[in-house]
């Protein structure tokens, strides 16, 4: 008989920054079953949420999460507007947009810099972060913080982007489509990383389907779900866009789908600031007397996926009842099925693959507990054995020229 | 000058430790060690395990679970050890205070050097907070 | 259109358990169900009709305890909320993981949240609670006068 190994991956560790468990139970170099324990990061946001009004659970929701701070906002207005039937301005409907838009390019980014951390490529770490700096200086100039914009409120925004600030928006964006092809080079043309990434952690669409996965995570497996097309909001129906997807399910599918969609995000970026040019300046709120009593099912697409909130409302100036559900949650479960079977170096990349989002699932942050004989390996070990595998790669191409 | 001061006079490497955080000044942290900021030329490094670390990071409300992980960590640090609290849960608890999971802030939980508030404070805010903290230590 | 289709089509399938049915527009209906049906009213929405499950909300109201059931119709935009109402004092509802994954977590998480029991759940176990609340503390339980 094997003995099999149980190898941690966190709950603190230096890459994945939010604290999670995860036990890989391995026979010699496979992992044979994976289990994870959640709730170091649970903060009860859905009871805090009762307790507060329409207007301040916009900067509760805002801190469900820092990087999709934008998306469970976005929701969370759908739903209300939906129990209170409210159609915003144009002019708010593009800005909502462009916010939106702006948070998927930084998230995308930042993405495939972790992604190239966990390969091995720290050179793509720090470049994709570099990158990333001025997208946040563009969120600081519209709306004075650099993330959590606080730029939602039921019935419009609350910051106008003036005509003033248009030039320097596209300026950035020309400059980020520039680093985009560079960084989408890089990546596609590299062998080491097809050899890393090809037919690792693949997902196949009935494993989407069982799992009910969401984002660019069921669009790399061909399942071409995205609820800005499906139930169109905001200025998404106002300009062109298409979704993208790929076939094979893999990590490199998924990494191809969240570069592509950069350009399509910067294209309605463009097209929204045309947009605003035609709606007059100022015109971003209209005044919301009441929520009346009813149910809301607020749904938008987050970088990682379809982000949903149900509220009902009895017609006082709080919910009852606020259900939040992040992509994540439906997207991690899946690892059960990309990481069995694989080898412990590829289990990372397969794990970041989905770009898990722990803040978001737990709404809600471990030492760990080993049985003696049983070998610890810790995240920086896990993260160089992948390195290491890379680089192994990487020498049979070179000694191949 | 003291060997405590002497400790802490170069290269000071972090360990970070997040609580029931929204993964904003994860980011931020993270952001600071980027090109951009590139806290690595004054020597100071992100290192995975707190047993190497002279500056322990916590941010994020803490709830009823991370407390004892939180108390664990700190046991097993290295002493003397410079703790500093970011951002707004990490210092009071910020808007997560009411919560039925909330176990105080940080300073409730282990000793703290020093605070740096922000909701997340920015890379800057970050670093003035440490060289604070090291010049006045 | 495509949501009355829908509306029709379900009617005929469940007509006896169907207790409620409300129409807000075309992309949002809730439909009331009797609990005992909702493993064969999921497993039509899910196999037949092509609907994804979302997610499960669960309540404490004065009626006792409710569930609404998203389920998402990706190709028109539809959000179906499965909605069933069950016993205050033995809440029980039969469990839909042993048909699609996607339910597994949601059901672990309203157990420990409200204390509602998933009949035949592959594996029950605490999902958050470990650490955080005691056993038999419900967190999203309400006291009613």
């Amino acid at each position: 008989m094997s003995k099999k190994t149980l190898i941690p991956i966190g709950p603190y560790h230096p890459l994945q920054e939010e604290p999670e468990l995860f036990k890989l139970y391995c026979d010699g170099e496979i992992v044979k079953d994976i289990k994870w324990e959640t709730g170091y990061n649970h903060r009860g946001i859905e009871k805090l949420s009762e307790s507060k009004t329409y207007e301040q659970i916009f900067f509760l929701v805002e801190r469900i999460c820092g990087i999709c701070s934008n998306s469970h906002p976005f929701a969370f207005a759908n739903a209300v507007e939906e129990i209170a039937d409210i159609e915003i301005t144009n002019r708010a409907k593009y800005i909502r947009s462009i916010i939106g838009e702006l948070e998927r390019l930084h998230s995308h980014l930042l993405w495939v810099g972790l992604a190239g951390h966990f390969l091995g490529y720290n050179t793509v770490f720090m470049w994709a972060w570099k990158y990333r700096e001025p997208v946040l200086d563009l969120f600081e100039m519209i709306s004075g913080n650099r993330n959590s914009y606080a730029m939602f409120r039921v019935g419009g925004v609350r910051r106008d982007i003036e005509a003033i600030k248009i030039p320097a928006i596209h300026k950035v964006l020309d400059d980020i489509k520039k680093k985009t092809d560079l960084l989408t080079g890089a990546i596609m043309d590299d062998p080491v990383i097809h050899a890393r990434t090809k037919g690792v952690g693949i997902l196949t669409k009935q494993d989407i389907i069982d799992y009910g996965a969401v984002g660019p995570t069921a669009r790399a497996s061909g399942v071409a779900i995205d609820v800005r097309k499906d139930d169109p909001y905001a200025a998404y129906p106002l300009v062109n866009w298409k979704v993208i997807t790929a076939e094979s399910g893999d990590v490199f599918a998924k990494a191809e789908v969240r570069l592509l969609e950069m350009y399509e995000s910067i294209s309605i970026i463009e097209q929204c600031l045309d947009g605003l040019n035609k709606e007059k300046e100022g015109d971003i709120t209209i005044k919301v007397k009441e929520i009346p009593e009813g149910i809301g099912n607020g749904r938008a697409e987050a970088p990682r996926g379809e982000v949903f909130h149900f509220v009902q409302s009895d017609g006082s100036s709080s919910p009852v009842r606020h259900k939040i559900r992040a992509p994540s949650y439906v997207n991690i479960a899946t690892f059960k099925k990309s990481c069995i079977g694989q080898t412990i170096a590829d289990a990372t990349i397969s794990l970041a693959a989905v770009d898990p989002c722990y803040c978001c699932t737990e709404r809600m942050a471990v030492a760990y507990d080993i049985n003696s004989g049983e070998r610890i390996m810790n995240a920086n070990e896990l993260i160089n054995e992948s390195a290491k595998k890379t680089n192994e790669i990487k020498n049979t191409f070179n000694s191949q020229i | 000058m003291g060997f405590k001061n002497y400790c802490f006079k170069k290269s000071l490497w972090v360990f970070h430790f997040g609580g029931a955080s929204c993964n904003n000044c994860d980011i931020e942290i993270l952001d600071c060690l980027t090109p951009r900021h590139d806290l690595e030329r004054f020597g100071i490094l992100l290192v995975g395990s707190i047993r190497h670390a002279d500056v322990l990071l916590v941010n994020g409300s803490i709830n009823t679970r991370d407390k004892e992980r939180l108390i664990e960590v700190y046991n097993q640090a290295p002493k003397p050890i410079l703790v500093v609290a970011i951002g707004a849960c990490g210092c009071t608890g910020g808007y997560f205070t009411e919560s039925y999971t909330f176990a105080g802030p940080v300073d409730k939980i282990i000793p703290v050097n020093a605070y740096v508030p922000g909701c997340p404070p920015k890379p800057e805010a970050i670093i003035a907070g440490i060289i604070k903290l090291v010049q006045n230590s | 259109m495509d949501s009355e289709l829908t509306i029709e089509k379900f009617k005929e399938e469940f007509k006896s358990d169907i207790l409620e049915i409300r129409v807000k527009n075309q992309k949002r209906m809730i439909i009331t169900v009797n609990p005992d049906s909702i493993v064969n009213v999921a497993e039509y929405l899910y196999r037949i009709a092509g609907f994804r499950f979302i997610i499960a909300s669960a309540l404490h109201t004065k009626r006792g305890f409710e569930i609404h059931y998203h389920f998402s119709k990706d190709i028109s935009g539809l959000i179906l909320n499965v909605h069933v109402v069950l016993d205050r004092s033995n809440p029980q509802i039969a469990s839909l993981s042993n048909m699609f994954n996607a339910s597994n977590w949601i059901e672990r998480e309203m157990h420990e949240l409200l204390g509602i029991n998933f009949l035949n759940h592959p594996n029950q176990e605490k999902l958050i609670s470990e650490g955080n609340w005691a056993e038999g503390v419900y967190p999203l339980r309400k006291e009613f006068k």
